[in-house]
């Protein structure tokens, strides 16, 4: 569906600063590889805001973002946002995946079958016709990844996606991370769960204080981390300050 | 107290027996108020969403102009619209003063602000929920304004009704730019006016009488339907 090349992410010297609080300061990276890329660290490291600049939803102070030659904007269908608390429209579940085909103008002879298959796919076949507010809260979960999925996007931004949830909904939205991932979509996440970082990252992120820490693949990083405040981290324990001020 | 009570027997009488001259006036308010909701909704709805997800200079001024015309005195907007109707009057020409048209037109005034600063209301609080969602699905502006609209439909049908409960139940305006004219332009409220001044208490009351049916009946309804709606989404 989408004839854009995305890889790599080009992050040049990117800050972002709100009411004069440095929030993201002088990031700079390229991510190249296919997989999970997990952006790890503790609240208020900038994660969230990190992810939002990558969707188009914050524009950087200073530096930029591209997706290979794509600045972001939010109407572009290549690339899909799921936030930790979604919000789904009143209306049946199917409606609303079909309410983001046709926000993106999808032809509506397409609109049935990209529907069934990304109810297919997220195990939410059976529940199609219910009220999307009604669904439990890893459901709902489940339905917003669908809602994502359903554009066929090549990218897949994920905001803390089971940090509302419990253990079973947990498993089961991870459970889909993988199976996206592994059908050649990008995924980049935020998480501050270590034991989620390990289960499915293929690389780490580590932002503290608004700052890059630390990037490298996720083996690497969980049994050599190179920094203090990725040491301390891994070892669970507690990293002074939030956001950098 | 004999009077009163047989005042009132008269008066259920005639709604039973469907008096002609009742009905008519029943259906003539029905047209003029319904009419009147109907033109306010598809202006006052959209007004109240643009007011709610838009910014443009001099936009707080408007919406306390909103907020303020919500208590227009409906006398004032008849002689208004009275003003722009009569014979010398910018619109004079198309002579529409004390004709149907006329009170659906000053209705339609009075009731406009109300369902649309009430939409605002409701448009602003779900977009507190929705908008970092739906800007990050792809909407525009536009499409937001439109999906905030569907959301919110079961609430927007309490501000389209607090709008049509105004409209059946004002008298100034409609009396004013309508005149009370028999046959014409009497609607439920002009006639209770006059028909009690000229002591004919009982066909007053059988109005009096259907116009707190009608309001029970569509306060009925818009309850069970919010009900329904919240047992459907909770």
């Amino acid at each position: 569906m989408h004839n854009v090349s995305t890889l790599p992410l080009h992050i040049n010297h990117l800050h972002v600063t709100r009411k004069g609080n440095l929030l993201l300061c002088d990031i700079d990276y390229s991510i190249d590889t296919a997989g999970v890329t997990v952006i790890l660290g503790p609240n208020g490291a900038g994660k969230s805001l990190l992810l939002q600049v990558a969707h188009g939803l914050v524009a950087p102070d200073e530096g930029d973002l591209k997706w290979n030659t794509l600045s972001p904007h939010p109407q572009q269908s290549w690339r899909a946002f799921v936030f930790q608390k979604p919000v789904l429209l009143r209306r049946s579940v199917r409606a609303n995946l079909g309410y983001v085909l046709s926000l993106h103008k999808v032809e509506k002879s397409k609109h049935h079958e990209l529907i069934e298959e990304a109810l297919e796919q997220t195990g939410l076949a059976k529940l199609a016709e219910r009220n999307a507010r009604v669904l439990s809260g890893g459901e709902q979960q489940r339905l917003s990844i669908a809602r994502a999925w359903v554009l066929k996007p090549k990218v897949i931004l994920l905001d803390e996606p089971t940090a509302e949830l419990d253990p079973a909904g947990t498993a089961a939205v991870e459970c889909l991370i993988e199976t996206i991932a592994q059908q050649d979509t990008k995924i980049l996440m935020t998480t501050h769960d270590l034991g989620q970082a390990r289960r499915l990252a293929s690389d780490i992120l580590f932002l503290h204080q608004g700052r890059l820490v630390e990037f490298s693949p996720a083996q690497n990083f969980f049994q050599q981390p190179q920094t203090e405040a990725a040491q301390k981290f891994i070892a669970g324990k507690l990293l002074n300050g939030g956001q950098k001020k | 107290m004999n009077d009163i009570s047989q005042a009132f027997a008269k008066a259920i009488q005639l709604i039973t027996q469907l008096d002609a001259n009742l009905l008519e006036i029943v259906s003539l308010s029905m047209r003029v108020s319904l009419t009147s909701v109907l033109i306010a909704s598809l202006i006052g709805l959209p007004l109240g969403a643009a007011l709610a997800l838009y910014k443009f200079p001099g936009r707080g001024f408007f919406v306390v102009l909103l907020n303020a015309f919500m208590g227009l005195p409906p006398v004032v907007v008849g002689l208004i619209v009275y003003l722009m109707l009569s014979r010398s009057g910018p619109l004079g020409v198309l002579g529409l003063l004390f004709t149907p048209t006329a009170m659906i037109i000053a209705q339609t005034c009075l009731i406009t602000p109300i369902i649309a600063a009430l939409a605002r209301q409701t448009i602003m609080d779900a977009n507190v929920e929705y908008h970092e969602q739906l800007r990050a699905l792809g909407a525009k502006s536009f499409r937001i304004m439109k999906t905030l609209l569907w959301e919110t439909k079961y609430s927007l049908l309490t501000s389209v009704f607090a709008g049509f409960g105004r409209a059946t139940a004002e008298v100034g305006a409609v009396l004013i730019v309508g005149g009370n004219i028999n046959h014409a332009t009497r609607v439920m409220t002009t006639a209770i006016a006059l028909e009690t001044r000229k002591g004919d208490i009982e066909l007053a009351l059988a109005l009096g009488i259907i116009l707190i049916v009608i309001s029970l009946i569509l306060t009925t309804i818009v309850m069970n339907i919010r009900d329904a709606a919240y047992k459907y989404y909770n």
